[in-house]
């Protein structure tokens, strides 16, 4: 391989790629699955990327602020605990403080036979075939999979932004803004797993926007091999609202287990107007799952899945009512 | 472009696929930061740019965002770092490769005020492997060193 050019400015040609914090780009050049001609250093452009600014009552995070940066934000801490928490359960602390928020969205799937850089893999080597399919899928999806890849979209972030709402500001080479969804950010895998986003080349994230918060409960749970700095075994981000003791509105999004963000739209239908006791939330994780395709190898991924929801919507409904009544924990 | 590495300014590489560990390490000498895993996944690598604790093993020279310190900048006219008189102290170490490491996070993890409970210090020093198992001394020595820091400031 030739030695890759870098540029300062401008937008990265054919066979280039920006580069921000690079903590999962310069992972990936190590073990040779990506290799990049040239990389645009985003560097140059930090001081216009980054930052956090009141909007309309929302916030929009410009995209070069680092995962910690965000965290540390007392805006995100007090009006978007799923997002403070997606950042918080993250990476490790060294990496919240290299890698940006459009990055952390971008971040490829950790599945093995992607990343041993020889296995057929639809992903990297389109047409190769899937060595996952029928073999160690115990990290791997049970939602939103194909015949041709079962990777899971491993983030947090993404998670919790899909369940919000958020939505993002995307600049393509010429300079043209456009806004997008976050979830139509990402595409289900299909027969063309090597395409992960709507992005074309060359388009920039360069803000994500966050809704004016309405939620009284919100919150993100993550569960993990091990206590920390571990990609989730399964998440779910939650958000609720109510009217007197029953839920009026309810957003529900699962990790972990799926190719995307996974959100369960017909799931969150069945708590509206509902009393959500432990009962009703285990059922709600049940239902989110109910579209699973696991292999006799990931059966317990339902289970874990339908108990990461049931405890999000308990937390949530907890911080609802706690602070209805005045005993508000605080950040 | 420079990069600023404890205070003197170094021409950055040409090969920009060279990461700012191995351009501190072999081309500066400085050897004091080390290599674990090379994929950051153990913190052995650990240092700060612009006082935030970062991976250099993850980090290319040619994109550091500001100004380095390492394990070999952090000692003031000879006398060690509280940090490093306290790992002396609560042997807070075994084979000592990840120490430097350790010690680099361990002192954003003072300045960050992530010390309230040893469960807080375990969380936000999970970014560092420790293969002997030193970790009971590691939080010993961190919650010594805030003390006396604590004392030393009033």
């Amino acid at each position: 391989m030739s030695r890759p050019i870098l540029h300062r400015q401008g937008a990265p040609a054919a066979a280039e790629s920006w580069i921000a914090g690079g903590t999962n780009l310069v992972d990936l050049m190590k073990l040779g699955i990506e290799q990049p001609a040239g990389l645009v250093d985003l560097g140059p452009r930090r001081a216009t990327l980054s930052g956090i600014a009141d909007a309309d009552g929302g916030l929009t995070l410009g995209a070069m602020t680092t995962l910690a940066e965000t965290e540390r934000d007392l805006r995100i801490q007090r009006d978007y605990p799923a997002v403070h928490l997606a950042l918080a359960l993250a990476a490790s602390p060294q990496i919240r403080e290299m890698a940006t928020l459009g990055g952390n969205l971008l971040q490829r799937t950790r599945c093995t036979y992607f990343r041993d850089g020889h296995s057929p893999c639809n992903k990297r080597a389109p047409g190769t075939g899937c060595s996952a399919i029928g073999g160690d899928d115990a990290a791997l999806a049970i939602l939103g999979t194909s015949e041709n890849c079962m990777a899971n979209y491993p983030g947090d972030l993404a998670v919790a932004l899909v369940m919000l709402g958020a939505d993002m500001s995307v600049e393509d080479r010429d300079g043209r803004r456009r806004r997008i969804a976050v979830q139509d950010l990402y595409r289900l895998p299909g027969a063309t797993p090597n395409h992960e986003t709507t992005l074309a080349h060359g388009d920039l994230i360069t803000a994500i926007h966050l809704p004016v918060p309405t939620w009284t409960g919100q919150t993100y749970v993550k569960l993990r091999d091990r206590a920390s700095y571990a990609f989730a075994s399964a998440s779910a981000a939650v958000a609720l609202e109510f009217d007197g003791s029953k839920v009026s509105s309810a957003r529900i999004t699962i990790g972990g287990l799926a190719t995307v963000p996974w959100r369960c739209a017909a799931a969150e239908g069945r708590l509206i107007g509902r009393v959500l006791d432990e009962r009703t939330a285990m059922e709600t994780g049940r239902a989110c799952l109910a579209e699973a395709t696991p292999s006799p190898t990931q059966d317990h991924k339902v289970e874990l899945g339908a108990r990461a929801v049931a405890k999000a919507l308990v937390v949530a409904s907890h911080m609802h009512f706690s602070i209805k009544a005045g005993h508000s924990d605080g950040p | 472009m420079m990069l600023t590495i404890n205070g003197t300014d170094h021409p950055i590489p040409d090969d920009i696929r060279r990461t700012l560990l191995d351009f501190m390490r072999e081309d500066l000498g400085l050897v004091g930061t080390k290599k674990g895993c090379d994929h950051g996944q153990c913190g052995a690598c650990t240092v700060h740019v612009d006082g935030r604790r970062i991976l250099s093993c993850l980090q290319l020279a040619a994109t550091v965002p500001g100004a380095v310190t390492t394990i070999e900048g952090i000692v003031t006219e000879g006398d060690l770092h509280p940090m490093q008189a306290a790992f002396l102290e609560h042997d807070a170490y075994q084979c000592g490769y990840c120490t430097p490491g350790q010690i680099m996070s361990a002192i954003a993890c003072v300045n960050e005020g992530h010390i309230r409970s040893d469960r807080e210090i375990a969380e936000w020093m999970s970014g560092n492997l420790c293969r002997c198992a030193a970790y009971t001394q590691i939080r010993a020595a961190i919650r010594a060193c805030t003390l006396q820091t604590a004392e030393a400031s009033t």
